[in-house]
Parts: C-alpha cells; structure tokens; sequence
C-alpha cells in the first residue's frame, strides 16, 4: 500500500434520507488505491445505503464522490461500472438459469463489448469463454463451470458473484457482506481469495464477521446512524474509546 | 438421456414441418381449400407470435401491444396499393409517389415504418418497468388503433380494400398455395434469423437482461440500449407479419391492432411455450384452430376460451412445445 | 360565447374525470397493494352497467338499479379473487395478464349470452333529465351534474376511509410496504379481498352511472380500461391522489382536445378538410400524448407512492 498516492475513491459529505431518516448523515470517506477498506457498523448504520450510493443505485441528496479523480455522483451504475467500479450485493445477485461460466462470459463480454454481434454463436466463442475459464479457475470453481448457477450451492454462488465482478477487470470492487450466510469452511476460503486481490486493485468491504474484517482491513471505518464516527487502522479502531462506547462495547 | 430427449425433439419439429409442407396438396385432394387459408393465416401469426417471443420471452418485457406493429406493417402495404388504385400521390411524401405493388418494396416498407414506430414506442415505454411497461405498450397500440380510425381517407373504421395481392417478378402470389408457401418460407427464414439472435452476443445480452437486469447494469451493460433494439426488431418482424396479413385476407383494417389482437398474439406465445423458438408456432396452430373448432359448435366460443387460458396459466406453464418435445424444448 | 362552451366543456371534462376517477382509484389500490395487474376490472364496469340496466328496467327505479348494481359488482369481484386471482399475487405479471385475459373474454361471453349482443340505451331517470342554467343562459343536463357531484361524494368518503379507519391505514400502509403489513400479522387474505371488493363495487357504480349517457354493450370495459391505464400511468401507482388528479387530467385533455383542436387547426391549415383529418387524428390521440409527456418528464407517474 502507497500511503502518498492518491485516493482511488473520494466520498466527501454523502447524505441520504428517507423520509426522516438520515441513512447517510455526512459521510467523509477515502479508499487508497490497493487496500482493503473494511466498513462497519451494527444493524441499521446505513451501510448498503452507502455501498448503493456508491455503486449508483442510489443517488445521494448530497455530497460527492470521485472515483480515480473523476466526479462520478451524477453517473448510473453501468457507467460506474465501466469505469472499472465493480460490486457484490449483499443478496445473491447472478443469473440463475446460465452456467456458472456463461454468468462469468457475460461479465467479460461486458469489458469487451461488441454486444450488437448479431450472428455468430457467443457460447462457442473462444475470447468470452477462456477468460471465463481463467477466471473461474482462479475461484477454483472450474468443476462446476457446466453447472446451472441456480443450483449451486450457497457458497459457490457467493463466489460465482466475485468472480462476475473480478471478470470485469475493475479498478475498485464494492463488496457488501461478502460471507452473508456462508458456514466457516466457506468464509475462510473467501478470505483467502480475498487477500491477494489487493495487489492490484482495492476493496470497500462491508462485513458483520469481526474476526474476517480484523483478518483482511488494512483500515476501517465505522457507521453509527449515518455518520462516520472513526476511520483508522484495525488497531486503532480496536482501542478507540469512541467506537468501543459506540458499536463494539454493545457487542459485549 | 440426453440424446433421447434431444431426437425428442427434433422428431417433433421435423413431424411439424412434413405437417406443414404436405398441408397443401392434402387439402386440395380432399377438396377443402379453406384449409389452405387458414394455415395461411395461422403462418402468419405464428410469425408475430414468434417475434414477441424475442422481447417476452427472451429478454423479459411483456409488451402488451404487439399488435401496433402488426397493423402498421399491414396499413403500409394497404396505403401503397390505395394509392395506386386511385392513382394519387401519397401525401407528406416528396415527389408525387403513387404507391406501389411490388411486393419487394411495399413489404421492406412496411418492415423499415414498423420498426420505426417500435423505436419510438420503446424508447418512451423502456423508461419503465413492470406494470406499468405492460400498460403503457397497451396504450400506445390503441393510440394507433385510434389514430387509424380516424384516418378517414384510408377507410376509417372499415379499413382498406386491395385489388389484388402484391406481385414479386416471377412469382404470382393471387394463387393460395403459393402465398402460403411464401407465408411458410418467410416464417422459417424468420426463426432460423432469431436462432443465430438469441445464440450471438447481442442475445445473450437479452437473456442476461430477463433474468437479472439489476446485475446486466451493475456489469457495465447499458440495457436500455440493447432492450430497445431488441424492441424493434421484434417490432419489425411483426410489421412484417402485417404486410403478410394484408396480402392474406386483401383487406386492411384498424382491428389488426385493436387491443385484443395483441392480447391473442401473447396467448399464442404462453400457450405456445416462452421463451422458445418454436413454441409460438404451436401455440398459434393451437389458438386458431381450436377457435376453428369451437366456434364451429357455439357462436359463445369464448365462454370457454377464456377459462381455458386461465386453466394454463395455472396449471400448464411449459406450454405445448415443452410438452410434446420433452426438456428438449427449452432452447435456452 | 366561446366562454360559455368551454365552462359547458370543462364540465364535460370533470364528468369523464370522475368517472375515470372511479375505475382507477380501485385499479391503482390493487396494483399497489398485491401488485397484480387486473385487465378483468372493466368487467366489473360492464356488470355494473348491465345489471342497472336490467333491474332498472323491472323496477322503473334507477336509485334501487344502482343500489342492486353496486353489491352485484362488489360480490362478482370478491369471487373472482377468491376462486382464481388470489393464486396468481406472486407470479409474474405475464401470468396475470393472460388469466384476467381469459376473465374478459368468459365475462364478455356471459353477458352475451345472458342479455344479448346488442346494446341497451338506458333512459336517463325522470328526477335527473332536463338541464338547469349553471349560469344564466348557459343550461346543462342535470344528469351529468349529478355524476359529478356522485364521484366527488365518493373522491371525499375514499379519503375518510383511508385517512381515519384502521382499514384505510392497512390500505396505505399496503400500498407503500406490503411486507410491513404482513409482518404485522394482519389476515392478509381478507384485507385483498376486501380491497378487490371495494375497486369492483366502486368501477360497478361508475358502470351503473355510465348507462344512461352512454351505450351499455359488450367490450364497453375495455374501452374505459385502458383510459384508465392512462391515469394510473399518469398520477403514479398505488396513489389515489394520483389518480384523483389523473383522472381529472386525461378528462380535461380529452374533452378540450375534442372540443377545441379542430378548430385549432382549421385556423393553421389552409385545407378545412386536411384540417379535421389532422384534428379528428390529434384529438383522438391527445390523451396518449400526455401519457408520453409524463413519461419523459417523470416515469413513475406525478404521484408515485412508493418505488
């Protein structure tokens, strides 16, 4: 990690309400390029609210956010996306009656284009399906690339999805609750397909599992009702009065 | 396993095509030529069915006016052969043209003026979603319903009369056998174009959109885009089927897009089996012959049409295709 | 002059309102709630219609016709419900198109069968014919007035239910989270039966007021169905303000796009008769050129209440 490069992302100010409630309340945020950024925070801090203003479905009432130096507030999400701002969703989000590498092909595909080819057959194309493959086999989901996405197991599925997002070769990846309902064997392989990926490209990871996010952050920041009370490195957040008062002290 | 499933199926299609090829001079050795007429119109419609299929059950958007597109297609040809009946120029058009006949041109128009009308259509109708997609699609078809109505000049309510059938050098089409060999060979030509669609990148895009647009967008795909090309080829393929209506019955008029004519062309397509190439096929020889059939017995025919829609809806969703063809017939 | 037919107009306009009003506050309810889309309830229009018909006819009395249409309607669509849409809430909503398809063409059928194909002009009732100057010299038919004042009598009791009884909460509190009110433990069932009923009973009564200004015949449902697809994509789903101001909305462009654009237009073409083609053609679309106008301006409707 490069301490004196730039932020990859630049969230200043984000505020979100719905109705009268703040989910977003002035959130300041950086992401440096090549870590992973943990963020925390109990039930209802406003996490994927943030994730989906990040991502773009969402768009804040306020604030800014600049991805790679560029004002990306006001873009939908598939031109996010395409400038290399991938995600996961908290929910299983893939393509249920594909293969598990038709669902990675569709990813490539995205980072290639030419989807107006009307006539040749894209299942038997070479240069959507080898990448596909690369990239599943560094999941180590290759024996289940035939398989329908919907039938695999919840595990696989959750990193069928991380392999979409990897497919499309991102500069930055959004991944919120990545482990969501995995069993312990499954979360710590995540773990480590996680860890090397920040060799060459950064996280904002949004984690219930202490011991994973103390495992893979290199910093974190916490949520307490919309606001970012404390951002700093796993330590720091270990010993922070404010944060043990506001979220971790509740846990015990 | 997989074999038997798959000669399943191709049994099944090719039993369809011999069907089809042989109904012809099978008809006229038993001297009912009526059947040659109604398959006619039954090609027809299965080819409207068969390009709602690409937007319903490929990429996932239930467009509840269909017909608009079928009736476009057919009023260009019907306008073309007006105006060279009467021998008058086609107003708002530079240089005095006076229609024409040729079916070469009159059925390129009308594909080129319905896939028009489908790029505006869609282009408002994709801001939406859902619901409100299925309404807005409805009401634009009786927009046009309406607007050819009013036309007063083309026949209003009772539509447009041709003289005779369009004419492609060499070929007659006034005879049936004929028409309805070019309304098969259009057909197949048709699907055969759509099998290489649904199987090319831009296909698998559609496909991507139906299951999950939400992750097609969150992948960098700009669906909206693609959605509404996919609308207007769709939309296209059924103003071609309208140039072909117009030929088969020599008349046209606004109840090819009266509201019921898309909601009958979507039943062919469920009945029929979504999201296959072939089910639509079968779902229009079903829906027009069993309207053959039982309204050769009651003139309330629809008293038991209609529950019997309901009856598929709940109980039999494959469709027929997917019935006679086994898994086979889940192309995708 | 021209003041006096655009006041007679714009009371022709709130006339088409109200009633597009009472077709689409229970469609938009249905919509928001189960999240169903019922092209069967201009059926329950069309019983309305017929079945004040048919009573008004035995008994002479059209306040005894409406008040038999009325729980006829209501009964139809609580059957209806019950016996086949209630298993099609969480399928797609293709499923729903093509089932309440079938409904259409059975209760078209039906009412064909029962009352014949041809279409029954229903006299307007003694109390009500004639017209009273609304402003000297200007008469309007007493009828029409009292439509109005009917769909406003209703405007205001939809809004008391909704605002002070627990049912009218549930109602809202349904159409902007369903899961919440599931999740309060509320018989979920009887609460879409009843809504179902209510949009039945309230298109039955916009049914049974239709007949004596206009035909009562087969497919007259579908006609004000798709009308009232306009305000529900107009005013936004799930909202009866937003139908309210729709309904309203596509009364007055309709009613001043037939009365006024051919005039409009004969003053911009040199032609009469390219004129009224081009008028007849415009007029007839005008409300469909709104629907589009909202769409670019706002997609979900001007009064979305979720979403």
């Amino acid at each position: 990690m490069d301490r004196s490069s730039p932020p990859v992302l630049r969230v200043s100010n984000l505020c979100k309400s719905f109705g009268a409630l703040r989910a977003s309340d002035g959130i300041d945020l950086d992401v440096r390029t090549g870590e992973i950024h943990a963020l925390i925070g109990p039930n209802g801090a406003g996490k994927t609210t943030a994730i989906n203003q990040l991502s773009g479905e969402l768009s804040p009432d306020q604030g800014e956010i600049l991805f790679n130096g560029q004002n990306v507030t006001a873009l939908p999400v598939q031109k996010r996306a395409q400038l290399g701002l991938a995600r996961s969703y908290q929910i299983t989000s893939i393509f249920p009656a594909f293969t598990a590498v038709e669902n990675v092909a569709m990813a490539v595909q995205s980072k290639q284009g030419q989807n107006f080819r009307f006539w040749a057959k894209a299942r038997a194309d070479r240069a959507r399906i080898d990448p596909a493959m690369t990239v599943l086999r560094r999941m180590g989901l290759e024996n289940v690339a035939g398989a329908i996405a919907g039938e695999l197991a919840h595990g696989q599925q959750r990193q069928l999805e991380l392999a979409m997002a990897l497919a499309t070769q991102p500069k930055m990846l959004l991944l919120d609750e990545p482990m969501a309902g995995m069993g312990p064997e499954d979360s710590r392989r995540m773990t480590e397909i996680l860890l090397p990926l920040k060799d060459h490209l950064s996280i904002l990871l949004v984690e219930h599992d202490m011991d994973v996010v103390f495992a893979l952050a290199d910093r974190i920041t916490v949520l307490v009702l919309g606001k970012a009370i404390a951002t700093g490195t796993p330590q720091a957040i270990r010993n922070s009065p404010a944060v043990q008062a506001a979220y971790l002290g509740e846990l015990r | 396993m997989a074999n038997s499933t798959l000669s399943r199926k191709s049994l099944v299609l090719l039993l369809g095509l011999v069907v089809l090829l042989a109904l012809p001079p099978v008809a006229l050795a038993l001297d009912e030529a009526f059947f040659i007429s109604l398959f006619s119109r039954i090609l027809i419609y299965a080819l409207a069915a068969v390009s709602l299929d690409l937007i319903l059950g490929y990429a996932g958007m239930a467009s509840l006016g269909h017909g608009a597109f079928l009736g476009v297609g057919a009023y260009v040809v019907g306008i073309l052969a007006f105006h060279v009946s009467e021998d008058l120029a086609i107003p708002f058009l530079p240089g005095a043209w006076t229609g024409t006949t040729s079916a070469v041109i009159a059925w390129s128009a009308a594909i080129v003026m319905s896939a028009l009308v489908a790029l505006a259509i869609g282009a408002l109708s994709l801001r939406t979603s859902g619901v409100y997609f299925i309404m807005i699609t409805l009401a634009f078809a009786q927009m046009l319903y309406f607007f050819f109505v009013s036309l007063v000049t083309y026949g209003g309510d009772d539509g447009v009369n041709l003289e005779q059938r369009n004419s492609f050098p060499l070929l007659d089409l006034g005879d049936d056998t004929r028409f309805y060999y070019v309304c098969l060979a259009v057909l197949l030509g048709f699907i055969y174009l759509c099998q290489r669609l649904v199987n090319s990148r831009f296909g698998m895009v559609m496909r991507g959109c139906k299951q999950n647009e939400t992750r097609m967008r969150a992948l960098g795909f700009e669906t909206y885009k693609y959605k509404l090309a996919c609308f207007v080829i769709a939309g296209a393929g059924a103003g071609l089927a309208g140039a072909l209506a117009a030929n088969q019955s020599e008349f046209v008029s606004p109840g090819l897009m009266h509201w019921t004519r898309s909601g009958e062309v979507m039943v062919m397509v469920i009945l029929g089996g979504m999201g296959t190439l072939f089910g639509p096929v079968f779902g229009a020889i079903a829906l027009l012959l069993m309207e053959e059939i039982l309204a050769a017995y009651t003139q309330h025919w629809m008293i038991i049409l209609g529950p019997i829609l309901i009856l598929v809806v709940l109980f039999a969703r494959r469709g027929i295709y997917g019935f006679l063809a086994g898994d086979g017939g889940r192309d995708g | 002059m021209t003041f006096f037919l655009f006041l007679e107009q714009t009371l022709n306009a709130f006339q088409l309102g109200v009633m597009l009003f009472l077709m689409a506050a229970g469609l938009t309810l249905v919509f928001g709630i189960m999240n169903m889309i019922n092209l069967a309830h201009g059926s329950f229009y069309m019983i309305g219609a017929y079945v004040a018909a048919y009573v008004g006819h035995l008994t002479g009395s059209f306040f005894i016709a409406v008040a038999v249409a009325l729980p006829v309607a209501a009964i139809v669509g609580m059957a209806v419900e019950t016996i086949a849409l209630r298993k099609l809430y969480n399928r797609d909503h293709l499923d729903q198109v093509l089932a309440t398809f079938g409904l259409i063409l059975f209760f078209n059928e039906l009412t064909s069968i029962i009352w014949g194909p041809q279409a029954i002009f229903v006299p307007i009732p003694p109390l009500f014919a004639g017209s009273v100057e609304i402003i000297p010299g200007v008469p309007y038919p007493v009828y029409r007035l009292v439509i109005i004042a009917a769909g406003l009598a209703v405007a205001v009791l939809l809004r008391l239910l909704i605002v002070k009884t627990r049912t009218g909460m549930l109602i809202r509190a349904g159409a902007s989270n369903r899961e919440m009110v599931s999740a309060l433990g509320v018989d979920i069932d009887r609460l879409y039966t009843v809504v179902f009923g209510l949009g039945a009973l309230l298109a039955g009564l916009a049914g049974a007021l239709a007949g004596p200004i206009l035909a009562t015949e087969i497919g007259m449902g579908e006609n004000i169905l798709i009308l009232t697809f306009v305000v529900i994509i107009v005013g936004g789903i799930g909202s009866i303000r937003g139908a309210l101001i729709g309904a309203l909305l596509v009364g007055l462009v309709d009613t001043y796009g037939r009365a006024f654009l051919p005039t409009l237009l004969r003053a911009l073409f040199e032609d009469p008769s390219v004129a009224d083609g081009v008028g007849a053609s415009v007029s007839s679309m005008s409300i469909y050129i709104l629907m589009a106008v909202v769409l670019v301006i706002r997609p979900r409707g001007l009064f979305q209440a979720y979403g």
